[in-house]
């Protein structure tokens, strides 16, 4: 385990180093269109190939991967941040204020969140630049992502309240805010995690879908939900398998992402 | 006794394994559900597709030839200059649940039809003022219609009227086409039969049509549909992509039809409504006969037609296609990619490049948006394109994809957008169906709609020359008076028309009696006709 | 019977107010009653008008809802525009297919998340782990789309697309609940004291582990109904997903409502129940 823990550091460090360096590593700009090798095979020119318009895939791999890798795993933690405010504080407060935080959580869950996403498109200026809507989009993704797990935590937050630690805590002076930063959020961490490599993931391909709304990633910024969309169409990948290196990419930082942190994760 | 016991169940199985062997299905998907099944309401494709199936017309315009044929009408004759026009209608005619057709049905649909409070956008078609249609029914089987006004190309509208039955207690659920609506799981498909009385039969006497039902199965996802179609489970695709098509092409060359260049195109314009929320200096941009040439001569079309479609489509000229011969100004020619070009259009607008940036003579970098809905993959890598192509005058475009609701409002409401890229889906050979598009106070006069005066001479000029073909019965004057509108519409590119699209559908090689063609319906235009693989053994 | 009270007068509450809330985002975003047939060159001006006319909002949208909650009182739950259908008989044919996915995709999903979460938990080995973290992290990076065209290939229910979104959710939770409830001290006691793996799951990390997993149950009732849109979508199954999906594109505000008000009542009524099942028996410890 320990090897592949190490193996797990030194894939993400290259991949960091990839992504960093990428108007270096790239062989060509993300938007550039080679217009006369749409779809092509791999070669030594281009290492994936080129995607429909000629663009190379390994390029925008690259560039595609400092979007997400910066963006995701950052509203990835402020939905979890969120999540363990609102759900650590209600499970801790108890009574009706737990009550009335739950309900709306519920509520929450249920509203047709699609057509503020919708209206915040309206406001943006058309004119937005590609950073700034991909940023903006993680942005409500993160502010929006934290319903399902503060109930968790609400829950996990109760138990603890519960615990003989807590009690012990309690006798031993410490009470309030104190006693939810020490002794009751530390304890949350495994439910928080859990939430947030859950939400790295699925806010990468949120993002891409989001492109419905005009949200999202314009062209020509890549980003990996955007790459991971050309597998949609089933009849270009199965032909081109190259097509899943961002899969596969995404797969593997994220596991080894896991790796590297889950020992962390258990322990208070 | 136990013989005949024995023997009866046999005789069942028989019986009905006839009957299963008789039994042909031709499969194909619909994109959504049809909003509608009054034929006199149709406004969408699918609802097109059952009412071309099921509907029985006058005259039928035939997608091959491009010509007018009788139907339901054995004859017919324009007269009163275009402003009526007298059926005679097939004797023995009767609706698909048995009641009889007569002139008492023609004249009842062309009353429900024309009624203001419908809003049918069929009859729509036909209103070319104010005042009643008149009826007149001249014994069993002749009616004349009169208008009040004179109609270009009365006679080809009828190709768009189902007649419905005055008398019949399914009302619009009695037909006189080829197929009935027998069963509509909402959301899943409909199953349409064939139509017991249905007129028309081919030279040997056999009643049409030759299969025996149809199934339209509701499939939004294309990749599905394209499985489906390699499985076995559908028998066409009526409207393929270009990646399909290659793909299919490939693998299965008999299945891939390419009819030639279609009469749709894709095209973009810049929003010239005074009232919009933009600054004054990109009304200034927008509304400039240059800036527009320019921007339309530094857009590869050839690129997008090789790449975005795969060779599938041709630089697009007008608002007329080349595959409409008769209307098409043959004398026009797609504007040639030329960045030097554009930009020395450019510069006699004060337009300069510094710095690799296109810059206006007050200094402002140009920029602006383009937006077009979301989830169409071709107009999304079209946009994609015109951006680097327009990089390469110093000219920043932002790609902007949304929902179809949104870019509506933007367009017909709020009139905050820049550009705007789309597609005409055309469906009428006659270029004054879009008589709504060309005229400056019309609410589909997309860059500047509802105008109380023309803003511009040009647009005055239009407004004159298609009214004028309107007026008149005269083909070639008419023809004269559109020419006009193309070069001129060519001249100052209000729509930048970027490429025509070739109409390319697939068929199983189970479907016999197959003539795909640019026309709407491509594939089952002739369904009456279609034969699948079963029909013809059984027949032989 | 005091709780049970509490509770349906918060239901009632928070289901009026999830109606009126979704209303007011359907009401107020951008596209609402506008409709793609306004750009049919053929309609004439009088045509335009009066399309334009049936789908703008008539009234103010309290109106709306207070009209719309009159008629509800009657069972009545409108028409809707996208369809030309009354909304109940759109939910009563499409209801029953939804609720066969959720359910079939909530068994397998907890059936799989759980059973591998307590595997790579009490097995020794760190490969198990590993091996099952990263199935589950191969199915969080599918987009849902990429699973519905394969199990289509593979002419494979698509319901079950539902069950693999739903379990590497479950899985993670459901992993790092219980590794965290098998290190409390009790456990590291009962296995010294002899007892069997299975024993010490079932008896004193599960219990513990409990009411974070009913919490778990209560929400991913939710997150399978909001996964259902796509996977219906995609897989072309006829129940509310899909139709909500039309619904939002054509703005249809009754559909809208009564869509919302359903998910609002399932997410309610599963975290409610989540709730009191987690609840300690009288005189029982926490």
């Amino acid at each position: 385990m320990k090897r592949v823990r190490l193996a797990a550091i030194l894939f993400l460090i290259v991949v960091a180093a990839g992504c960093l360096l990428a108007d270096v590593a790239a062989p060509a700009s993300y938007a550039h269109q080679f217009r006369d090798l749409p779809d092509a095979a791999p070669s030594r020119q281009h290492l994936l190939g080129t995607d429909d318009l000629g663009r190379d895939r390994f390029s925008r791999l690259l560039y595609g991967t400092r979007v997400s890798l910066l963006l995701a795993p950052a509203a990835a933690l402020l939905a979890s941040v969120l999540a363990a405010v609102i759900g650590g504080a209600a499970g801790f407060l108890g009574g009706w204020l737990e009550s009335a935080v739950m309900a709306s959580t519920d509520l929450f869950l249920s509203l047709p969140w699609l057509f503020l996403l919708i209206t915040v498109r309206a406001l943006l200026p058309l004119n937005v630049s590609p950073l700034a809507s991909v940023t903006i989009t993680f942005a409500l993704l993160g502010c929006l992502g934290w319903a399902g797990a503060a109930r968790v935590i609400c829950a996990d937050a109760r138990r603890l309240c519960g615990s003989d630690m807590v009690l012990l805590a309690r006798a031993s002076g410490a009470s309030g805010f104190r006693l939810l930063w020490r002794h009751i959020v530390p304890n949350l961490k495994p439910v928080l995690a859990a939430q947030f490599w859950i939400s790295v993931p699925v806010f990468v391909l949120t993002e891409a879908n989001l492109g419905i709304l005009g949200l999202g990633v314009a062209e020509p910024l890549p980003s990996w939900g955007s790459l991971l969309r050309e597998l949609e169409s089933f009849s270009a990948f199965s032909a081109q398998p190259w097509q899943l290196a961002p899969l596969v990419l995404l797969v593997l930082t994220v596991s080894c992402f896991h790796l590297v942190f889950k020992k962390q994760e258990l322990w208070t | 006794m136990r013989r005949r016991l024995f023997l009866f169940p046999l005789l069942l199985l028989v019986l009905a394994g006839g009957i299963a062997h008789g039994q042909s299905q031709l499969r194909f998907c619909l994109g959504a559900e049809p909003k509608t099944l009054n034929p006199l309401l149709v406004a969408d494709e699918p609802s097109e597709t059952v009412r071309y199936l099921t509907g029985g017309v006058l005259v039928r315009l035939n997608r091959m030839t491009q010509q007018l044929e009788p139907a339901l009408a054995t004859s017919w004759k324009v007269g009163g200059n275009g402003s009526a026009i007298r059926f005679t209608l097939r004797p023995n005619v009767r609706f698909s649940d048995g009641t009889p057709f007569s002139a008492e049905d023609v004249a009842y649909t062309v009353e429900r039809l024309m009624d203001p409070a419908l809003h049918s956008p069929t009859g729509d078609s036909f209103r070319s003022s104010d005042g009643k249609v008149r009826t007149q029914i001249v014994g069993e089987s002749q009616i004349t219609i009169v208008f009040p006004a004179p109609i270009v190309g009365l006679d080809k509208l009828f190709d768009q009227v189902a007649i419905l039955s005055a008398h019949s207690p399914q009302k619009e659920m009695a037909v006189l086409g080829p197929y009935y609506v027998a069963e509509n799981k909402a959301g899943s498909y409909l199953l349409l039969k064939r139509n017991p009385n249905y007129w028309k039969h081919d030279a040997a006497g056999r009643q049409l049509p030759y299969i025996d039902s149809v199934r339209l199965d509701i499939q939004q996802n294309r990749d599905i549909e394209m499985l489906r179609l390699a499985r076995g489970e559908i028998d066409f695709i009526n409207s393929l992509n270009a990646d399909y098509y290659d793909k299919l092409a490939a693998q299965a060359p008999h299945m891939a039809f390419d009819a030639g260049v279609s009469f749709d195109s894709e095209q973009m314009w810049f929003n010239q409504v005074p009232g919009s929320p933009l600054p004054g200096y990109k009304k200034a941009w927008f509304t400039s006969t240059n800036f527009r040439r320019a921007i339309s001569m530094a857009i590869n079309r050839e690129d997008l037609a090789r790449v975005v479609f795969r060779g599938h489509a041709r630089p697009a000229v007008s608002w007329v296609s080349p595959a409409n011969k008769f209307w098409f100004n043959a004398r026009l020619q797609p504007h040639p990619f030329d960045q030097n070009a554009a930009l020395e259009l450019l510069a006699r607008d004060g337009f300069r490049m510094k710095n690799g940036v296109l810059r206006d003579r007050d200094g402002h970098a140009v920029e602006f948006s383009v937006m077009t809905n979301a989830g169409n993959k071709a107009r999304e890598r079209m946009a994609a394109m015109i951006q680097q192509d327009l990089a390469g005058i110093g000219v920043r475009l932002n790609v902007v994809t949304l929902d179809f609701p949104s870019l509506i409002e933007r367009i017909t409401r709020s009139f905050n957008y820049e550009a705007c890229l789309l597609g005409l889906v055309n469906d009428d050979l006659d270029p004054n169906a879009q008589m709504n598009v060309w005229l400056s106070s019309s609410e589909n006069h997309q860059w500047n709609p509802s105008q109380k005066t023309p803003a511009t001479a040009w647009e005055t000029q239009i407004d004159a020359l298609m009214r004028s073909q309107a007026a008149t019965m005269d083909v070639n004057k008419r023809k004269q008076a559109i020419d006009k509108v193309q070069e001129i519409v060519w001249r100052e590119e209000p729509f930048i028309y970027l490429v025509n699209k070739n109409a390319l559908s697939a068929v199983s090689a189970n479907l016999r009696n197959v003539h795909p063609v640019s026309l709407r319906p491509q594939v089952y235009w002739n369904i009456d006709q279609l034969v699948l693989g079963t029909e013809v053994a059984r027949s032989r | 019977m005091r709780k049970l009270g509490k509770l349906a007068a918060r239901l009632l509450l928070v289901l009026g107010l999830g109606g009126f809330l979704g209303a007011t985002l359907v009401r107020l975003a951008p596209g609402f009653g506008v409709d793609e047939e306004e750009l049919d060159s053929r309609l004439s001006e009088g045509s335009m008008r009066a399309l334009r006319q049936s789908n703008a909002a008539s009234g103010s949208l309290a109106g709306f809802y207070i009209h719309y909650l009159s008629r509800l009182a009657h069972g009545d739950l409108g028409e809707s525009q996208a369809l030309n259908e009354p909304v109940r008989q759109l939910l009563a044919e499409r209801f029953p297919e939804t609720l066969k996915s959720v359910v079939l995709g909530l068994a397998l999903g907890w059936a799989a998340g759980l059973s591998l979460a307590m595997l790579a938990v009490m097995s020794r080995m760190g490969v198990v782990d590993l091996a099952a973290s990263l199935l589950a992290s191969v199915l969080l990076c599918i987009p849902a789309a990429v699973l519905a065209l394969l199990f289509v290939v593979a002419q494979a229910p698509g319901r079950l697309v539902l069950g693999l979104i739903v379990f590497p959710k479950i899985f993670h939770y459901a992993r790092n609940l219980l590794a965290q409830s098998a290190a409390l001290p009790h456990v590291l006691t009962a296995r010294a004291k002899g007892l069997g793996s299975v024993r010490v799951l079932l008896r004193h990390i599960l219990p513990v582990a409990a009411p974070q997993l009913l919490a778990l149950a209560g929400v991913s009732v939710s997150l399978a109904f909001a996964t259902a849109i796509p996977v219906e979508v995609l897989c072309d199954l006829p129940g509310i997903g899909q139709l909500a999906w039309k619904a939002a594109l054509g703005r249809d505000l009754a559909l809208l409502v009564n869509l919302t008000m359903i998910v609002t009542l399932v997410t309610l009524t599963a975290n409610s129940a989540a709730e009191l099942a987690a609840q300690p028996p009288r005189g029982g410890q926490a």
